[in-house]
C-alpha cells in the first residue's frame, strides 16, 4: 500500500485525497503535524493561499522537518500554493519557504479571479492524452535552473516541473475528473528507491 | 456547467479551512494578511459600526476598495447591497476576486436578489436554512456562508444557521426520490439541486460560517459543526489586540479538532469586542431577516 500524504492546513486539501483514493493501492491520509511523516511515502502540499500555509507551517513545526524529509528523498508535490511554498526564488518578493526548487516562481502571475482560466494540452511524459489545466490565480514560473525538467509551459511559461524527488504545477489536476498527474506523482513514489512502500 | 462558474466555485474550494477578514483600510488588510487571512473583505464600516452608527450602507468606495486591493496578495472581495446589480457592476469592472450580496448592507431591492449568472465574478451570498442556499445557488452564487447576526459578537444566529442547514441536508440524503419534490417545494430551492444535495449529502458549493464569530472556539465550533471556513467582520478590529486575535482565530481554524491548540490560541488575547444579545435588536435591525 502506497501511503500519500497531503498537508491539511488550509486550501484544497479534500480534493486532493479523493482523487488519491481513486487509485487502486493508494491510501491517502491529511498530515497536520510533523510526525505523521514518518507515516508516508509522498506528500502533496495543495493550493491555497501561500501566505496562510507557510505560516502554519512555521508556526506548527512542519517547516523544518518537510525540508528535511524533501533532502532525503521523500516525493513532494505541489499545485498552485505548493508551488510557490516549493520554489527557491519568489519574484518581488526577498524571501522564500520551503527553500527546495530551484525556480523563480511569481504569484498572481495572470491576474485576479476574472482571469482565472481553463486550457487543455498535451503533457507527453504524464499522458499520452490531452490534459484538462485548472489555473486559479496561478502562479508560473519565470526561470527554472540546475537540474529542474520542464515538464510544460503555455505562452512561453513554465507550468510544471520537476527536480529530482520534487514536483509542481500552476494548475490544478485536483479540480478535474483526470487522473492522470495523481497516477504520475504515485508512479514516481512506487519508482523512488529512498521509499519503501509494503 | 458553463467552464466559468466551475472556476469560481473552485476559487472558494481554494480558501477552505481559511479565515476571511473585514478590514477598513491598506494596513488593516496587512495586518490581516499578516496574520494568515485566506482572503479579506474590503468595506468601510464593519457590521457593527453600521449596527451603531445606522441609516443607509452602502458599498464602499471603490477607490478604497482599489487601495486595498494594492495593499495585498491575497484575494479581495467586497460587498454589495442584496439586488443592487449596477454596484456588483462596479465591482467587476475594478476586478475585485469575489462580491458578497450581503444583509449586512442596506437591501437595495426587497423582491429579488442580484441575477448572479450574468457576472463573469464569482458571488458568496448568505443564507440561514438550505433553501435559501440553494436559491442563492440557483441565482448563480459560487459560494454559501451563514448570515448569522453580524455586528453582535454573538455566534449564535450562525449556529442556528448551519445547524439547520446540515440538518435539513440529512433528511433529504435519507428520502426516498419520490419525496424530493415536494420537499423542492417546500423548501422553495430548484429541484435539481435539491437532488444534488439528496445524492451527494452536501451542498454543491463551499459553505463558509460567518456572522458573531469573535473567538478562535466560536470559529473552531463551527468548523466542527461542519462549516469549510470562517468569515471574521468586527471581532478581530473591534477587539482590544487584533493581530493576536487574528492569528489565534486562523490557528483555531486549521487545528479545530484539536482543543490543546485552541487552548493555547485562546490565551491573553486581550478584550473580545462587546458582544449583543439577539433578543435587544429590534426587529427591523436584524441583519439576518434581510433577503429571502
Amino acid at each position: 500500500m502506497v501511503k500519500v500524504g497531503v498537508l491539511a492546513l488550509q486550501g484544497g486539501v479534500i480534493e486532493h485525497i479523493n482523487m488519491l483514493n481513486k487509485i487502486s493501492g493508494v491510501e491517502a491520509v491529511e498530515v497536520k503535524k510533523a510526525e505523521q511523516l514518518a507515516h508516508i511515502h509522498g506528500l502533496i502540499i495543495p493550493g491555497g493561499e501561500s501566505t496562510t500555509i507557510g505560516k502554519l507551517m512555521a508556526k506548527f513545526n512542519l517547516k523544518e522537518p518537510v525540508i528535511q524529509y524533501a533532502k532525503n528523498g521523500m516525493p513532494i508535490w505541489g499545485t498552485c500554493a505548493g508551488m510557490i511554498l516549493l520554489a527557491k526564488h519568489i519574484v518581488n518578493q526577498d524571501w522564500s519557504y520551503l527553500n527546495l526548487m530551484d525556480i523563480y516562481v511569481r504569484r498572481n502571475a495572470y491576474g485576479s479571479q476574472l482571469d482565472s482560466f481553463i486550457s487543455y494540452q498535451l503533457i507527453p511524459k504524464v499522458s499520452s492524452e490531452k490534459l484538462p489545466l485548472v489555473f486559479i490565480r496561478a502562479p508560473y514560473i519565470e526561470k527554472a535552473e540546475g537540474d529542474v525538467e520542464v515538464l510544460a509551459e503555455l505562452n512561453g511559461k513554465i507550468i510544471a516541473a520537476e527536480q529530482k524527488n520534487l514536483l509542481a504545477t500552476s494548475f490544478h489536476p485536483e479540480l478535474t475528473d483526470n487522473l492522470s498527474f495523481h497516477r504520475y506523482f504515485v508512479d514516481k513514489i512506487i519508482h523512488n528507491d529512498t521509499v519503501k512502500t509494503g | 456547467m458553463s467552464d466559468r462558474y466551475e472556476l469560481n466555485k473552485n476559487l472558494a474550494q481554494m480558501l477552505k479551512g481559511g479565515v476571511i477578514m473585514d478590514v477598513t483600510t491598506p494596513e488593516q488588510a496587512q495586518i490581516a494578511e499578516k496574520a494568515g487571512a485566506v482572503a479579506v473583505m474590503a468595506l468601510e464600516r464593519v457590521p457593527a459600526d453600521i449596527r451603531k452608527e445606522g441609516g443607509v450602507a452602502r458599498m464602499s468606495d471603490p477607490k478604497m476598495i482599489k487601495e486595498i486591493k494594492n495593499a495585498v496578495s491575497i484575494p479581495v472581495m467586497a460587498k454589495v447591497r442584496i439586488g443592487h446589480f449596477v454596484e456588483a457592476q462596479i465591482l467587476e469592472e475594478i476586478g475585485i476576486d469575489y462580491i458578497d450580496e450581503s444583509e449586512v448592507l442596506t437591501p437595495a431591492d426587497e423582491m429579488f436578489h442580484i441575477n448572479k449568472r450574468e457576472f463573469k465574478i464569482p458571488f458568496v451570498c448568505g443564507a440561514r436554512n438550505l433553501g435559501e442556499a440553494l436559491r442563492r445557488i440557483g441565482e448563480g452564487a459560487s459560494m454559501i456562508r451563514t448570515k448569522g447576526e453580524a455586528g453582535t459578537g454573538n455566534v449564535v444566529e450562525a449556529v442556528r444557521h448551519i445547524r439547520m442547514i446540515m440538518s435539513e441536508i440529512r433528511k433529504l440524503q435519507l428520502m426516498p426520490k419520490e419525496e424530493l419534490m415536494t420537499a423542492a417545494k417546500e423548501m422553495g430551492a430548484p429541484f435539481h439541486l435539491v437532488e444534488y444535495v439528496a445524492e451527494n449529502g452536501r451542498l454543491p458549493v463551499v459553505n463558509f460560517a460567518a456572522g458573531g464569530i469573535a473567538t478562535p472556539a466560536d470559529a473552531a465550533m463551527m468548523m466542527q459543526l461542519g462549516c469549510d471556513g470562517i468569515f471574521v467582520g468586527s471581532g478581530i478590529f473591534k477587539s482590544g489586540n487584533p493581530e493576536k486575535r487574528a492569528k489565534a482565530i486562523v490557528m483555531a481554524t486549521t487545528y479545530y479538532n484539536d482543543p490543546k491548540v485552541i487552548a493555547e490560541v485562546s490565551e491573553d488575547l486581550g478584550e473580545p469586542m462587546v458582544g449583543i444579545e439577539i433578543d435587544k435588536i429590534s426587529e427591523e435591525n436584524r441583519m439576518a431577516e434581510r433577503g429571502w
